[in-house]
C-alpha cells in the first residue's frame, strides 16, 4: 500500500505512532509495571520524595516492598501507580470522544450537507454550541449530569461535534457537486448509496486527521475538568485528579504535579504530530510534487 | 539576426533530470535552439513533452524537486544557470517575463489591477509617480484595453477572461522586454478571444521586436503566430525547423500525426438518417436562478432561455458556444441533473416516450437507463476510491442486472473502448487521461442508453487522444444506434462528429442547421464571428506577413 508507506515515511507520524504505541502497552499493562493499587492509601507514607523504597501497607493490614518511583502524595498514595493508571484514562477518553464526535458530527454534517431542509436547522444549532466556550459547556453538562466516567466523556465530546459537522458539510457539499457523483445520479443510483459508496470514502482522510486533533483536545479538556475538581471523583486517578491535588504543596512537593505533567505533554504532542503527519501524507495538496 | 548580435535566447543542450522513482530519468533532454529578436518559437508538445518545464527552466523557476544537470541557456549571450541570484532577479520581469494560462490565477486577486503593474514599475524603474502612470496608460492602450482609467481601478474578478489576459501581457510588456515567454495562453479562453490575443501576441512582436516563446499543444495556434517550430515528446526533440518547414513538409512521423490529428473544419459529407425516431427532445426548456436578498426582493438569472433540441436514432446534434453560453445548463437540463424552470424534456426509446422536465429524482430512476453523460474532466468523472469494474457496473446493477451478468457486460465494454480487461481491476490513478475518458464512455454505456449527452467530452484531451476518443464514440454510435448530443466549444470538432449543430449565444440558440450548410452560409452575425475565430490549419502555406 502506498499510503502506508507514505505515512510511514513522514517522520511526525512515526513520532506520534511510536508515542502512542508505547502509551498503550504501559495502560493495558499498568498492573505489572511494579505498581499498586492506585487508591490505596497508607498514612505513614505521606509526601515521601521520590524513589524511596518503603514497606507499602494497604488498608486491609496487608504490606509490600514497594519503591516509590515518583513520591507519594499527601494522602500517602503512589503517585508512579496513579500516573501509570491514569494513562487508562486519558486514553480512553481520548478514543471515546474523537469515535462520539466524528460519528455523531459525520451523521449531522451529511445530513446538513444533503437535506436543503435540515441545513438550516442543522447548523444554527452547531453556531449556537459553538458560541459557548467549550470547557464552560463541558462542565455545565457534567454538572447537570453527575461526575462518572460516561458523562465526562459525553461532556468532552458535546462541544467537539460542531467542528466535524462544518467540516463533514463543506466537505459534502463540495463533493455532491463532483461530477462522478453527477454520473452517479445519471445512473439512477440511490441517494443513500450515493452517500455511501462516493461521498463518504473520499471525505474519510481529513475526518480522521480532524478525529485524532479531537482526541488531544479531550485529552486536554478532561485533564481541565479534573484539575478544576469537576471531573471524575478523586478515587479514579487521572493526571489531571493527580495534578489538582499536588497544586496546593507544589512549592514543598513539586513532583506531584510534575510527573503528570511529563506525560500528558508527550501524549499531546504524539497525537498532534500523528494528526499532522497523516493530514501531510493524506492530502493531496500538502503532498511533494515530483515530475 | 546578424552575426554581431547574440541572440536573444540560446539554449544549447539543456537536460533537466527528473527525481528518481519517475517513469522517465529526465524532463527534457539534450534541448538546444536559439530565438532572435522578433521571432516567435513556438514549442509543441502533448502532456508530459517537457514544454512547460522548458519555460520555468528559461525563467529559472523550476520546482526543487528538479536540476539542470547539463547544458547552458544564455539571454542576450548572458548565462542564466551560472549567474548570481540578484542579477537573475532583475532580469525576471525586465529583460524576460511570462504570460501564464490561467489569467485569474497569475493575478493577485486582491490587488487592483492598476496597482500590480505599478507594483512592478516601482520595483524595476526609478520613474516617479506621473512617469509610472504615463507608463500604464500607453501600455494599457497598447494592449487595446478599452477605458484604461477603469481598468486600472478594477479588481481581476470585476474583469472578463480575455481583460485579464490582456493585463497580463500588459505586466509582461511594461517593463519592454527582450523575451516573452508565453505558456498556453490561450488555451483557457474562448476562440473569439484567442484570435484577438494572438493577434495581439504578433503586433508586440512586430512592433517591439520582442522575441517570444511560445507553449502550446495546439498545432493550429501554432500556424498562426510561429516563426519556427520546436515538437517536443517525453522530453526528446522531435523536429526543430522553421514554420513553413515543419508544418509544410514535416521530417518526422509524431509531427505528422500531431498535424492530422487536428479536426479541420471542413464537415464530412452528411449521412442519412431520415425516417430515424426522435430519443431525447426538449421543448422550449428554460433555466432560470432566483438569488434571493435579505430583505425578500429576487433577483432572477436566465441560463437558458426557450431552447428547442430533437435528437434522432443514430445522430450527432452539436451544441457550439462560448464559455457562459448556456450549453452545459441545456445538456444538464436535459439530462435532468438540474431541474427547468419551465419547457418539456422528453425522453424516448422502443417502448415510448416520457416526459420528465418535472418529475422528482426518485421518479426518475426507473427510466434514467435511456439517457447517459460523460464529462469533461476525466480527473474527476471517475470515484477515486472506486474500482474500475465497480464504476462500470453500478448502473447496470441499478436497473436489476445480477452481479456476475453485470461483470460480464463490464468485459465487453472495457474491450469496446478497447483497453485490457485488467482495468477493471484497478483504480482511476493508474490511467491516463484518454483511459479515464474511455472508462468514463463505458460506464455511460453499461445500462444500455438510447441517448448519449458528451458534455465538452474531449476538450481536455491531448489532440491526439482527443482524435482517438471522436473515432470511439463515432464507431459506438454506429453500432449501437446511440442518439448523441455533443456539447463542444472547439467548432473544428463539432465539424467532425455532427449532423446538426445548434449554435448558442447568451443563453439562447442563435442558429441551428445541418453542419455543412452551416458552415458554409453561416446567416447569424454570431456564427459567423465564431467560425472566422476558429484557428484554421490552412494557411500555413504561406509564410507569415
Amino acid at each position: 500500500m502506498p499510503t502506508l508507506h507514505r505515512l510511514w515515511g513522514n517522520l511526525a507520524f512515526r513520532f506520534g505512532i511510536v508515542v502512542l504505541c508505547v502509551l498503550t502497552l504501559i495502560a493495558i499493562a499498568a498492573p505489572y509495571l511494579d505498581t499498586v493499587d492506585p487508591a490505596a492509601l497508607d498514612y505513614s507514607l505521606i509526601n515521601r520524595p521520590a524513589g524511596e523504597q518503603v514497606t507499602f501497607t494497604f488498608p486491609d493490614g496487608n504490606s509490600v516492598q514497594h519503591t516509590l518511583w515518583m513520591g507519594s502524595d499527601s494522602y500517602g498514595r503512589d503517585i508512579y501507580s496513579r500516573v501509570i493508571y491514569g494513562t487508562r484514562i486519558s486514553l480512553l477518553v481520548a478514543l471515546c470522544v474523537a469515535a462520539i464526535a466524528v460519528t455523531i458530527g459525520m451523521l449531522l454534517g451529511v445530513l446538513a450537507g444533503f437535506v436543503a431542509r435540515l441545513d438550516a436547522i442543522i447548523m444554527r444549532t452547531m453556531d449556537g454550541l459553538m458560541a459557548f466556550p467549550s470547557i464552560l459547556l463541558a462542565i455545565a453538562l457534567v454538572a447537570a449530569l453527575g461526575a462518572q466516567l460516561w458523562t465526562v466523556i459525553v461532556a468532552v465530546a458535546i462541544p467537539e461535534i460542531p467542528r466535524v459537522v462544518r467540516l463533514v458539510r463543506s466537505m459534502v457539499l463540495t463533493l455532491r457537486e463532483e461530477p462522478f457523483v453527477e454520473a452517479a445520479i445519471a445512473l439512477a443510483t440511490p441517494t443513500s448509496t450515493i452517500l455511501s459508496r462516493h461521498i463518504l470514502p473520499n471525505a474519510v482522510a481529513p475526518l480522521i486527521v480532524q478525529g485524532t486533533f479531537i482526541a488531544a483536545s479531550a485529552v486536554l479538556t478532561e485533564a481541565a475538568l479534573s484539575f478544576l475538581g469537576l471531573g471524575l471523583p478523586p478515587d479514579i486517578p487521572t493526571w489531571g485528579n493527580i495534578m489538582a491535588e499536588g497544586r496546593v504543596q507544589f512549592s514543598q512537593y513539586p513532583g506531584n504535579v510534575m510527573f503528570p505533567a511529563l506525560f500528558l505533554v508527550p501524549t499531546i504532542l504524539a497525537i498532534n504530530l500523528l494528526g499532522d503527519g497523516m493530514r501531510d501524507a493524506l492530502d493531496p495538496k500538502f503532498a511533494k510534487k515530483t515530475g | 539576426m546578424t552575426a554581431e548580435h547574440p541572440p536573444t535566447l540560446e539554449i544549447s543542450e539543456l537536460t533537466v533530470a527528473l527525481p528518481h522513482g519517475g517513469d522517465r530519468p529526465h524532463a527534457i533532454e539534450n534541448l538546444s535552439f536559439t530565438i532572435h529578436k522578433g521571432q516567435t518559437l513556438c514549442v509543441v508538445g502533448e502532456s508530459g513533452s517537457g514544454k512547460s518545464v522548458t519555460a520555468t527552466a528559461v525563467m529559472g523557476l523550476l520546482p526543487k524537486e528538479l536540476k539542470v544537470s547539463a547544458g547552458t541557456i544564455s539571454l542576450r549571450g548572458e548565462s542564466l544557470l551560472t549567474m548570481k541570484k540578484s542579477r537573475l532577479r532583475a532580469l525576471q520581469g525586465q529583460a524576460m517575463s511570462m504570460v501564464f494560462q490561467e489569467p485569474m490565477t497569475a493575478l493577485n486577486p486582491v490587488m487592483k489591477c492598476g496597482e500590480q503593474l505599478d507594483e512592478l514599475l516601482r520595483k524595476h524603474t526609478s520613474w516617479r509617480g506621473a512617469q509610472r502612470r504615463q507608463a500604464m496608460l500607453d501600455i494599457m492602450q497598447r494592449v487595446r484595453l478599452p477605458d484604461p482609467e477603469r481598468i486600472m481601478r478594477s479588481y481581476p474578478h470585476q474583469l472578463s477572461g480575455g481583460q485579464r489576459q490582456r493585463i497580463v501581457i500588459a505586466m509582461a510588456m511594461i517593463l519592454r522586454p527582450d523575451l516573452v515567454i508565453c505558456d498556453e495562453p490561450t488555451t483557457a479562453l474562448d476562440v473569439t478571444t484567442q484570435k484577438e490575443i494572438l493577434d495581439l501576441l504578433n503586433e508586440l512582436k512586430r512592433e517591439h521586436g520582442v522575441a517570444i516563446l511560445f507553449i502550446t499543444h495546439d498545432m493550429s495556434v501554432v500556424s498562426e503566430i510561429a516563426d519556427k517550430i520546436l515538437v517536443m515528446r517525453l522530453g526528446k526533440v522531435v523536429e526543430y525547423g522553421t514554420r513553413d518547414q515543419v508544418l509544410g513538409a514535416p521530417a518526422a512521423e509524431y509531427t505528422r500525426m500531431l498535424l492530422d490529428a487536428v479536426p479541420s473544419m471542413t464537415p464530412p459529407p452528411p449521412r442519412s438518417l431520415d425516417g430515424q425516431p426522435a430519443r431525447l427532445r426538449g421543448v422550449q426548456v428554460c433555466k432560470s436562478y432566483e438569488s434571493r436578498s435579505l430583505f425578500g426582493r429576487g433577483k432572477s438569472t436566465v441560463a437558458l432561455h426557450n431552447a428547442d433540441v430533437v435528437v434522432h436514432r443514430g445522430e450527432t446534434v452539436g451544441i457550439v458556444g462560448e464559455s457562459g453560453s448556456g450549453k452545459s445548463t441545456f445538456a444538464r437540463c436535459l439530462v435532468r441533473l438540474i431541474q427547468p424552470s419551465a419547457g418539456e424534456v422528453h425522453w424516448s426509446d422502443h417502448s415510448g416516450t416520457v416526459e420528465v422536465a418535472a418529475k422528482s429524482q426518485r421518479q426518475l430512476r426507473c427510466v434514467r437507463d435511456r439517457i447517459q453523460i460523460i464529462f469533461q474532466d476525466p480527473n474527476r468523472s471517475l470515484n477515486p476510491r472506486q474500482k474500475v469494474g465497480e464504476s462500470i457496473i453500478e448502473g447496470a446493477l441499478n436497473f436489476g442486472m445480477r452481479r456476475d451478468e453485470a461483470l460480464q457486460l463490464a468485459r465487453e465494454l472495457i474491450a469496446k473502448v478497447r483497453l485490457p480487461v485488467e482495468a477493471l481491476e484497478r483504480y482511476p490513478n493508474q490511467f491516463s487521461g484518454g483511459q479515464r475518458q474511455r472508462i468514463a464512455i463505458a460506464r455511460a454505456l453499461a445500462c444500455k442508453p438510447q441517448v448519449l449527452v458528451a458534455d465538452e467530452a474531449v476538450s481536455a484531451l491531448d489532440v491526439s487522444v482527443q482524435a482517438q476518443i471522436m473515432t470511439l464514440l463515432r464507431d459506438i454510435q454506429q453500432e449501437l444506434g446511440l442518439g448523441m448530443l455533443f456539447i463542444t466549444h472547439d467548432l473544428r470538432v463539432a465539424a467532425q462528429l455532427c449532423d446538426r449543430v445548434i449554435v448558442m449565444h447568451q443563453s439562447r440558440i442563435v442558429e441551428q442547421g445541418l453542419t455543412a450548410e452551416l458552415y458554409a452560409n453561416p446567416e447569424n452575425d454570431y456564427t459567423r464571428k465564431l467560425l472566422n475565430a476558429a484557428p484554421r490549419m490552412s494557411t500555413f502555406a504561406q509564410p507569415l506577413n
